[in-house]
């Protein structure tokens, strides 16, 4: 500990005592313990799956060469792209509706637009198998129209969450910003996209970042809405599971887990540490 | 400036409006409209169902079975909730309280699981908590230690150990949703202490107070917005929690929407499922009343 006390502890730095840290260890270590055993034991040349028997990769070989288990990643990337897209624009514009505008039952608009975010997965998974089966909804489309079920549901879920990130960027917008582009000429669509957009970006590549993750994330929505054609990588996930726990389910979870840890970075490349951060 | 009235701006407001309001008319109030009209039904045959306006589902969900699932339900999500409190608040003071270079990684930290699918996050616990994971040969070597410093004192050895069942149970299950949630719990205490005006914790200190004395009677009633906030986005999803129970529960540990979940595919039941389903929107509501009734009085007085 000499190290770290080169000055003494001033009184609030908390951060500092030994047992906050102690304690900030403790839980750091509970989050992630597991899923590095589950990392470390995908490499683990053992059907059984507990005792570690040596290091190989066939376990991803076989996750690699599981069509089904492909198709569903592949199909959980396609709509959670899908669904990102639409939530985005979606979820853009119903934020400068709420900020820009005045208008008649905006409480109740506002209020409808972020029940999605309140009402729990389980309901709206039973709404959406209900709606689809009551209105008909084809189920033998070609790929990808066959997700298009699916991808309803998940913009549904996910456009309320890039409202509310737009909405707390477009706070701090300076309207006179806006007055002035007009004054100079520009068009409504010509403000919206020169000069809102370039503000608002940080809450959109937040607001896909959210969407994207949110979308993969999904099982119960997903398991209400999926087709026995329409597998997505959780769904499929939680078939392997319930049959067999097996180093094949920690391959495919190795690589699902990587591709987070990736796609956070890229954020934080574009946005830096802070402001992902502080989006939350 | 003000908000702009939609009259002044008509071709604008229609296409940021119409977008949403078609969507949420269509893909969001008519599912959950034809939810609460099938409450009101009842099965005739296998596929049809028919609106009959009866109240025989809701009357069925009052039954003590259901009642007892529903009190279950909510023990657990407030323990689950308790629990990630009383663990996330120190974390979110230490993230508050970390120097600039810090901050952002502890949060980040705290947010990569959250980011990472609850499903392989449930799947890694299920591993670890196995009769042959780890928690259990953790505890086995604790178990064989003991043993072996009692007979070096010359006492009769600890029995053999045997592996204790830490998977599919109502232990499993709080364990689980604590590990999924302490997230949900951290950010918005991190949030509410971060706003927080630290001379008033300065002068405590400075008059005299002791550090926890300090936390209980400056840092918890300032922070109270943000712990009231924290215990809601804790409480709500624990409450309408499926994967868990259902993954690493037992058969006594079923949640409401698990029961919600088999009349949609084992039992057949939809009338039942959708009564049962907005009973459990309906108990959201209830709490999220309570929440913003107590926000009212708070600024009231």
């Amino acid at each position: 500990m000499a190290r770290f006390a080169r000055t003494p502890i001033a009184p609030l730095e908390y951060s500092r005592t030994l047992w906050m840290r102690l304690w900030v260890g403790a839980v750091m270590l509970f989050l992630y313990a597991p899923l590095i055993v589950l990392v470390i034991f995908s490499f683990n040349d053992s059907k059984r799956n507990v005792v570690w028997r040596g290091f190989t990769t066939k376990y991803y070989e076989k996750a690699l060469g599981n069509d089904q288990l492909v198709e569903a990643l592949l199909n959980s990337l396609s709509i959670a792209a899908l669904a990102t897209i639409a939530s985005l624009a979606l979820g853009t514009v119903a934020a400068v509706m709420l900020w820009r505008f005045r208008f008649p039952l905006k409480g109740a608009i506002d209020g409808t637009i972020s029940l999605p975010i309140i009402v729990p997965e389980i309901c709206l998974g039973v709404a959406f198998l209900m709606f689809f089966a009551a209105v008909g909804w084809p189920t033998d489309l070609i790929w990808p129209f066959n997700l298009g079920a699916i991808t309803i549901a998940h913009i549904t879920f996910c456009f309320p969450f890039v409202t509310m990130v737009v909405r707390s960027r477009l706070a701090t917008f300076n309207r006179e910003q806006e007055e002035a582009a007009k004054d100079l000429g520009a068009s409504e669509w010509q403000v919206f996209r020169d000069v809102l957009i370039p503000h608002i970006k940080p809450a959109l590549v937040a607001g896909a970042l959210l969407s994207f993750t949110l979308s993969l994330d999904d099982f119960v929505i997903t398991y209400f809405t999926s087709g026995p054609d329409t597998i997505t990588f959780p769904v499929k996930v939680y078939s392997m599971v319930r049959f067999s726990v097996t180093p094949e389910v920690n391959a495919a979870s190795t690589l699902l887990i990587a591709l987070t840890v990736a796609l956070t970075f890229v954020a934080l490349k574009a946005q830096g540490v802070k402001a992902i951060a502080e989006t939350h | 400036m003000a908000e702009q009235d939609w009259k002044t701006n008509k071709g604008v407001f229609a296409a940021v409006s119409l977008p949403t309001l078609v969507w949420i008319f269509l893909f969001f109030l008519v599912p959950m409209a034809i939810v609460w009209l099938y409450s009101f039904g009842q099965n005739k045959g296998l596929t049809d169902i028919e609106i009959s306006g009866t109240l025989e589902n809701y009357k069925r969900a009052t039954e003590w079975l259901y009642l007892t699932i529903f009190g279950k339900s909510f023990a657990v999500a407030a323990l689950v909730t308790l629990i990630c409190l009383i663990i996330g608040f120190p974390v979110a003071m230490a993230i508050t309280f970390a120097s600039e270079k810090w901050r952002p990684w502890l949060l980040l930290g705290i947010m990569l699981p959250f980011w990472t699918n609850l499903l392989i996050r449930t799947y890694a616990l299920m591993m670890l908590l196995g009769t042959q994971g780890f928690a259990n040969k953790g505890l086995g070597a604790l178990w064989e230690g003991t043993s072996w410093l009692k007979t070096l004192v010359g006492l009769q050895p600890l029995p053999t150990w045997e592996p204790v069942q830490l998977l599919f149970n109502n232990f499993a299950v709080v364990f689980g949703l604590v590990y999924v949630h302490l997230p949900f719990m951290v950010l918005p205490l991190y949030a509410a202490l971060d706003r927080l005006d630290r001379s008033l914790i300065e002068a405590s200190l400075d008059l005299g107070a002791g550090h926890f004395r300090t936390i209980m009677r400056i840092v918890v009633p300032l922070a109270a917005p943000g712990i009231v906030a924290g215990v809601m986005i804790t409480l709500i999803p624990a409450l309408g929690a499926y994967l868990t129970p259902d993954l690493m529960g037992g058969t006594d540990s079923q949640m409401i929407a698990n029961v919600i979940e088999r009349q949609f595919k084992k039992a057949n039941d939809w009338p039942f499922g959708a009564a049962l389903s907005f009973l459990l929107i309906y108990a959201m509501f209830a709490l999220i009343a309570i929440q913003s009734m107590r926000k009212k009085v708070a600024e009231a007085s």
